[in-house]
């Protein structure tokens, strides 16, 4: 039955996207096809329900249109201090007229590019969801760096989000940054009201060899959107890659974030806080791909998690055989609020090669109480002194954020939360 | 200033105070010295209001005010101070931070106003020379791999910045060379006045020679068994406690 339905109801989709890449599209659509949207005995989504989820909250199978906003919306999304390029997108397309950016940057929608090679490093037979954007996705943008460019102020992608009683989104992005290329992304979307929608987001980036790339996303939309993201990056020679993932709110998400490192001396890093409340679902899925020797990944993941909310961390490093002298690290960490609040952690280490450093943890708990009587005995009060425990916590991630002022945002809403939720 | 009577506390449903009674005055210290596990950190901690202990018996009255109705942080702003026997790491909470939080709740509740941060850093900077303590220390996470008597210093200024009224040093002196000794003790001696009160709990008469107590009690088996004044703990550090004990069994049975 079930693969059948979804079948179905993302086939309207898949009818009204545009007719551009032909070739894409079919082959996005048969991986798609041939997988349908996972079910719960699919491992990968075993514990994030997404397909049910996607059936009981999307009532119109069809592509939410792109609408107008306007400079003042742009100017309230966008949080104090912030300094650099700003491309506007709504429902995912890219509006021109109220973005600015770094002239050294070159942004094109991505309809305009035919001989992009969109799929080549998020390839559609890795997940469902990759083949199903690859199949219907409506718009997005190419954005490129040249060689030696350094972008010095982050590039803003602000995406507005507004669906009528619950429509797909399907934004597609592709970055190439060119070697020795440095530049800082920061993905924020907002939600325009409080309406559900389904996104489902591919972001590809190819980095050059001595290229230096941040990616940092911020998930605090509304609190009925359902969303998913695949993030993925091939990461060359003397190159390092850096993806902080903050989420904050939603009903559920899922993220998929794949790092190749396909380089020598390159280092991949993946930081992600998850601060969830009431039944908001976050599942973080990350793979980090050691394919050479004298590679580095880190990675550091926390949550905190209060009221019936739920988050997930899988973590894959894969050390193939030719991956000798690789350093590999992996932290997850989360603190459990209420009784009804669940962690699922599960780090899955696949090591080929013998000459490696590899190191793993998880730890799953609830606020350490000797540490809130110490503070209480110096006369803070427990609410602030709860607040500066989880605040510290949080911290340890949010600190890789390298621009200052995204950092401050983030750590001004998770300190509001701490302060007023917990 | 301070009054405990008949005062009974467990833990998990095993009693471990088991009637104790005393009285300390303003201007007063006091030592408390015994074996091992007689119950000397458990009623530091059932004054500072530790929750995992239970009271079930007794009273104690703090200038007047019932301590045990009392939540922690209320106790620490009436000016009770617990030096911790093991402080605690608090990774990615700054020293800084936390002491100012801490310094303005209660000056808050005195009835102060909140210190700016200019204030706070000279606050600082005089009561860091009292204690000798390293800026540098301070720059880190609270205590997070401090050294023992680092942190024992840390409890000693921490002490001296939100000036109690009430300090209980729990075996401060443990960890501590000769040296730090010396300053920690001239550090409390400083903060002493005829308006507070301090009780020691100590393994060694070492420290009363810096320290120098106006009482020393001995808790055995949750009980004060034995109170005197300074020359009980000379008489202590050359006989151990055996004659303390036989005495109470000897009591016990009679
Ligand atoms: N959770 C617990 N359950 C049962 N017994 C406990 C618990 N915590 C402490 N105790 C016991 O309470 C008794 C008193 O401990 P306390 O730490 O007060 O001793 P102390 O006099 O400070 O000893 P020391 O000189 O070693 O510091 C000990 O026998 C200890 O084992
Ligand atoms: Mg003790």
């Amino acid at each position: 039955m079930s693969t059948l339905t979804t079948q179905d109801t993302f086939n309207s989709i898949l009818e009204s996207a545009p007719k551009n890449f032909t070739e894409l599209r079919s082959k996005g659509k048969a991986q798609y096809l041939s997988q349908g949207l996972p079910a719960l005995k699919d491992e990968e989504y075993k514990f994030t329900p997404i397909r049910k989820k996607i059936e009981q909250t999307i009532s119109r199978f069809e592509l939410a249109k792109s609408f107008e906003v306007n400079a003042l919306d742009v100017k309230a999304a966008i949080f104090a201090g912030f300094e650099g390029s700003v491309l506007v997108f709504t429902n995912g397309k890219f509006i021109p007229e109220l973005s600015s950016y770094d002239t050294t940057l070159t942004v094109n929608e991505i309809t305009d590019q035919p001989d992009l090679p969109l799929g080549s490093i998020a390839k559609a037979e890795k997940d469902p969801f990759v083949g199903l954007n690859q199949a219907g996705f409506q718009d997005g943008i190419a954005i490129s760096l040249p060689k030696k460019s350094k972008i010095e102020k982050p590039v803003l992608l602000l995406s507005f989000y507004k669906s009528n009683e619950g429509q797909v989104i399907q934004p597609r992005i592709w970055i190439e940054a060119g070697d020795f290329a440095e530049a800082s992304f920061i993905d924020l979307s907002v939600s325009m009201d409080d309406s559900p929608y389904f996104v489902n987001k591919v972001v590809e980036i190819k980095g050059g060899v001595n290229s230096q790339l941040n990616y940092y996303r911020l998930q605090n939309e509304g609190k009925h959107v359902i969303e998913v993201s695949n993030t993925e990056t091939d990461i060359r020679e003397h190159s390092r890659f850096t993806s902080v993932n903050v989420s904050l709110s939603g009903d559920m998400v899922r993220n998929n974030l794949n790092l190749n490192l396909i380089g020598s001396n390159s280092e991949g890093n993946m930081y992600g806080l998850y601060l969830l409340n009431g039944k908001t679902h976050v599942d973080n899925h990350t793979n980090v791909d050691h394919t050479i020797p004298h590679a580095e990944s880190n990675e550091l993941y926390k949550g905190i998690l209060a009221d019936q909310s739920r988050g997930v961390f899988n973590g894959k490093i894969f050390v193939r055989q030719d991956a000798q002298k690789t350093n590999a690290f992996q932290q997850n960490n989360n603190i459990l609020l209420s009784e009804d609040a669940i962690v699922n952690t599960k780090p899955q280490l696949e090591i080929w090669a013998d000459d490696v450093k590899c190191s793993h943890g998880c730890t799953t708990g609830q606020l350490d109480e000797e540490a809130l009587f110490y503070l209480r005995a110096r006369g803070i009060d427990k609410t602030q002194a709860k607040g500066l425990l989880l605040y510290a916590f949080a911290g340890e991630v949010l600190e890789h954020i390298g621009d200052e002022s995204f950092r401050e945002y983030c750590i001004a809403l998770v300190g509001d939360r701490l302060g007023s939720k917990f | 200033m301070l009054s405990i009577k008949n005062l009974h506390a467990s833990i998990e449903g095993t009693p471990i105070l088991r009637g104790i009674n005393l009285e300390i005055k303003a201007g007063e210290v006091h030592a408390i010295m015994g074996p091992n596990g007689s119950g000397k950190s458990t009623l530091a901690s059932v004054l500072a209001g530790r929750e995992e202990y239970e009271v079930t018996e007794g009273e104690v009255l703090f200038q007047g005010k019932d301590l045990l109705e009392l939540a922690p942080e209320e106790r620490a702003r009436e000016g009770v101070f617990l030096a911790f026997q093991y402080p605690v790491e608090i990774p990615g909470v700054s020293s800084t931070n936390f002491l100012r939080t801490a310094v303005n709740q209660v000056r808050e509740h005195r009835g102060l106003e909140p210190l700016d941060a200019v204030k706070f850093l000279s606050l600082m900077k005089e009561k860091m020379k009292l204690v000798e303590i390293d800026q540098k220390l301070l720059s880190r996470a609270l205590n997070e791999g401090f050294s023992g008597g680092e942190k024992k210093r840390n409890e000693i200024f921490q002490m001296a910045m939100l000036e109690p009224k009430l300090s209980i040093l729990d075996e401060t002196d443990s960890g501590l060379d000769i040296d730090a000794l010396k300053v920690v003790s001239n550090g409390v001696n400083q903060l002493k006045s005829p308006e507070n009160a301090t009780i020691v709990v100590t393994h060694y008469q070492r420290l009363l020679d810096y320290i120098v107590p106006d009482f020393v009690h001995v808790l055995y088996k949750g009980q004060i068994v034995k109170s005197g004044t300074k020359d009980l703990a000379l008489e202590l550090e050359e006989k151990g406690y055996d004659w303390i004990k036989e005495e109470v069994e000897s009591k016990a049975t009679v």
